[in-house]
């Protein structure tokens, strides 16, 4: 009960951890995103880097496999001059017993200045930011069910890249809601930034309750919750829920709930289709719309490691 | 030895009565309340002013941690903490390793116990063997042993033919079954509430109605057997509902709450606090008045501390990962006084739910202040502020969500049969 004020501040109110898109001000957020954009030129230099970390240390702490995330983490990291350490904690210590903040007390010894954190417990962020030393910052690459914030705010950079202001958007958030870490952050990003209108579309399996309370419509229905809408955000449907207690196949949840022409044509026209990837082609989305014109969940890729480039600056204080 | 008690406020929750009386001891048992007897000499005077003296606590849900758990706590420390709390029974979990049900168990941690000279244990004997939900354990012996109730503490029970059974069988003997209400099923894998707080931190959720359809299939095996049955730790509004509605209809059925549950909600668990995760989880604050109004109606008659030592290592992980349980038993006096003062109720009828209450859930002859009744005392100063941090914790667990608070309420001594056996400085 006293673990109430923000862990993500430090004593001046900064952003000194990036843990979640919740408690973020609309500020906060628009200044990532500003700074991303500077960012965004960096890769298309002959020379892609610039050198605002040289001489730090980031260690890549990845408690549950991933390839993109940490590879466009990897990627930015470099972009930035600092020295990167990838660690696939499931694979080594972690699995020989030792517990997470041993972990990180071992690495922080090894002066670290920055760990980004993956792991398939919710909070788990929390707990490591709450035990290093002032010095060192956490970025959340992914708690669980909890949160993404670096996928949720490379979202809101392809979001503004395409149709500029999220004050007058309707966007629908599409499928396994109940276990998305992606789409919990996507949430409260875009309330945060003022979208007056987010569905959220999904069988009742894949809702959790009470998710009204986030802020958003809910929508059982495909053609009703894609009608009219100006962004579609497809989420990724983890196989060990395709068959069984949440969904009776990936066949039948396709077809009610996967991305095709036909239900995108509902959309306006010009919506942008988003996916945080990897995608099940033809379990929630189709190929071609995945690979059409309304897609850019290519250039979201791209987006990515200007934002992981944009936190960690600012967290180091640039 | 001889105590005389002097000028402190008395207070008997069974009788209702509040009054400045000083109170006589000798032989380990209350011989007077009011004016000394004729001719008695204090061994020892006990200045009570601005004190309350009331029976000693007694407690439905202490885990010693013995045997198996030595390193979380020790029985030592645990009795330590009991009498320092002002306890002066309680009862244990079966939830040992190996769990309590052998006869050689039960007696070996009833002799270890006595030894000790702290508070008086009542363990609750294991309903199935190794609480594995397969086998009946033999209550027979196990009541002999010294086992007053049979549990299947907070170990699934998924087997519902098996808890009809065991159910029968221990009524056919009159042994009462404690149950703590929780579909297996729908509460797999949760960790949380099914509310707000476990959509917006992502934890795996517990409904309220795995504990309303565990209730129910209870009460139906209660009517169908006839067994004696106390619900322990409800944690929802629903399930007091159907507690009120069942006594109603006039089942004879008790029910307590958890210290926690009583002044904590799922609002609580803040940034993933680990030491809110606990066993049954913290609901909504609307979950959180409702028991606090069936402890106020008499749905439920007993607050217990549901005390779990952890250590360090087992709470310092991820929430869904860290061990559930909180040291409580030193926190149930202050943590009753501040319901009772929030709640606005007296103090003997708000003490009753520590003391005589749970006594009669107990079957033991505890928790009265009266003639005759062996001298099982809690003296505390109710205006004491003390702030609960690690240093001021007797108990070896030190993980509480109550850290960091200051509250009011402080044990100045425990008297166990006329001994005492805690004051504190």
């Amino acid at each position: 009960m006293f673990l109430n004020s923000n862990p993500q501040l430090n004593k001046n109110g900064e952003l000194h951890h990036l843990l979640s898109i919740e408690g973020l001000s609309a500020d906060a957020l628009r200044h990532i995103l500003d700074t991303a954009q500077s960012f965004v030129g960096v890769s298309g230099h002959e020379i892609k880097k610039v050198p605002l970390l040289r001489g730090k240390t980031i260690f890549n702490l990845f408690f549950e496999p991933s390839t993109r995330t940490r590879t466009t983490f990897e990627i930015a990291t470099k972009r930035l001059s600092a020295d990167v350490i990838n660690l696939a904690v499931n694979l080594s210590s972690h699995a020989k017993g030792e517990s997470i903040l041993d972990t990180v007390a071992n690495l922080a010894a090894m002066q670290a200045d920055m760990f980004i954190v993956r792991h398939a417990s919710s909070g788990a962020p929390y707990l490591i930011a709450r035990h290093v030393s002032p010095d060192i910052h956490v970025v959340n690459a992914g708690d669980g069910r909890h949160a993404h914030p670096t996928q949720a705010l490379l979202d809101m950079f392809t979001i503004r890249y395409y149709k500029q202001d999220f004050t007058n958007l309707r966007i629908a958030i599409v499928g396994d809601i109940l276990h998305s870490r992606v789409a919990r952050s996507q949430i409260h990003a875009l309330t945060t930034l003022g979208v007056p209108e987010i569905r959220v579309v999904a069988p009742r399996t894949l809702l959790p309750t009470h998710v009204e309370s986030l802020g958003v419509q809910v929508h059982h229905d495909m053609a009703k919750g894609l009608k009219n809408v100006d962004v579609v955000m497809m989420l990724r449907l983890q196989n060990e829920r395709m068959q069984g207690a949440f969904l009776p196949s990936a066949q039948e949840y396709f077809k009610f709930y996967g991305l095709t022409a036909d239900k995108l044509a509902l959309a306006k026209p010009g919506a942008i289709v988003l996916h945080p990837g990897p995608m099940n082609r033809g379990v929630e989305i189709d190929s071609d719309v995945a690979d059409g014109s309304q897609s850019v969940i290519l250039p979201q890729v791209t987006f990515g490691i200007a934002i992981r480039m944009a936190v960690m600056s600012i967290l180091m204080g640039n | 030895m001889k105590i005389h008690i002097k000028s402190g406020r008395l207070i008997d929750p069974a009788s209702n009565s509040d009054a400045l009386q000083d109170i006589f001891i000798a032989a380990g048992k209350i011989i007077a309340v009011g004016s000394a007897p004729v001719g008695f000499n204090a061994n020892r005077t006990i200045e009570a002013a601005g004190l309350v003296v009331c029976p000693g606590l007694v407690d439905l849900a202490v885990r010693l941690r013995e045997p198996g758990f030595e390193y979380m706590a020790t029985l030592e420390s645990e009795m330590d903490a009991a009498v320092a709390g002002g306890v002066t029974s309680l009862a244990c979990p079966p939830d040992t390793d190996p769990p309590l049900d052998e006869p050689g168990l039960v007696e070996m941690l009833k002799f270890r116990a006595k030894n000790l000279n702290k508070a008086r244990v009542y363990p609750v004997g294991a309903l199935t063997v190794g609480l594995k939900g397969e086998r009946l354990t033999e209550m027979g012996e196990l009541t002999d042993a010294g086992c007053i109730a049979f549990s299947h503490a907070d170990a699934p029970l998924t087997d519902t033919q098996l808890l009809f059974h065991a159910m029968q069988y221990a009524a056919t003997f009159g042994f009462p079954v404690w149950l703590r209400p929780q579909d297996p099923w729908l509460a797999r894998g949760g960790v949380a509430h099914d509310g707000q707080i476990a959509t917006r931190l992502g934890l795996a959720a517990i409904p309220a109605c795995a504990e309303t359809i565990a209730l129910e299939a209870i009460l139906l095996l209660m009517r169908e057997t006839g067994a004696r049955v106390h619900l322990c730790r409800l944690s929802s509004a629903q399930g007091m509902d159907k507690v009120r509605a069942a006594r109603q209809l006039g089942f004879d059925i008790t029910c307590d709450v958890a210290i926690h549950h009583a002044h904590l909600s799922e609002m609580d668990l803040g940034y993933f606090d680990s030491n809110c995760r606990l066993t049954p989880p913290l609901r909504s604050q609307r979950d959180r008045d409702a028991l606090r109004a069936a402890l106020v109606d008499g749905t439920a008659s007993a607050l217990c501390s549901d005390h779990a030592p952890v250590d360090d290592d087992k709470k310092q992980l991820p929430f869904d990962e860290a061990e559930c349980g909180a040291t409580g038993v030193e926190l149930l006096l202050p943590l009753t006084l501040k319901w009772i003062e929030e709640s606005k109720l007296s103090l003997a009828k708000g003490l009753a739910c520590i003391t005589s209450e749970p006594a009669r859930i107990l079957g033991i002859n505890a928790g009265r202040l009266v003639v005759g009744a062996s001298a099982d005392l809690c003296i505390f100063d109710p205006q004491h502020y003390w702030k609960v941090e690690p240093t001021a914790l007797k108990s070896q667990g030190k993980n509480t969500p109550f850290i960091g608070l200051e509250i009011k309420g402080k044990v100045r001594h425990t008297l166990i049969e006329g001994q005492v056996v805690y004051e504190s400085k």
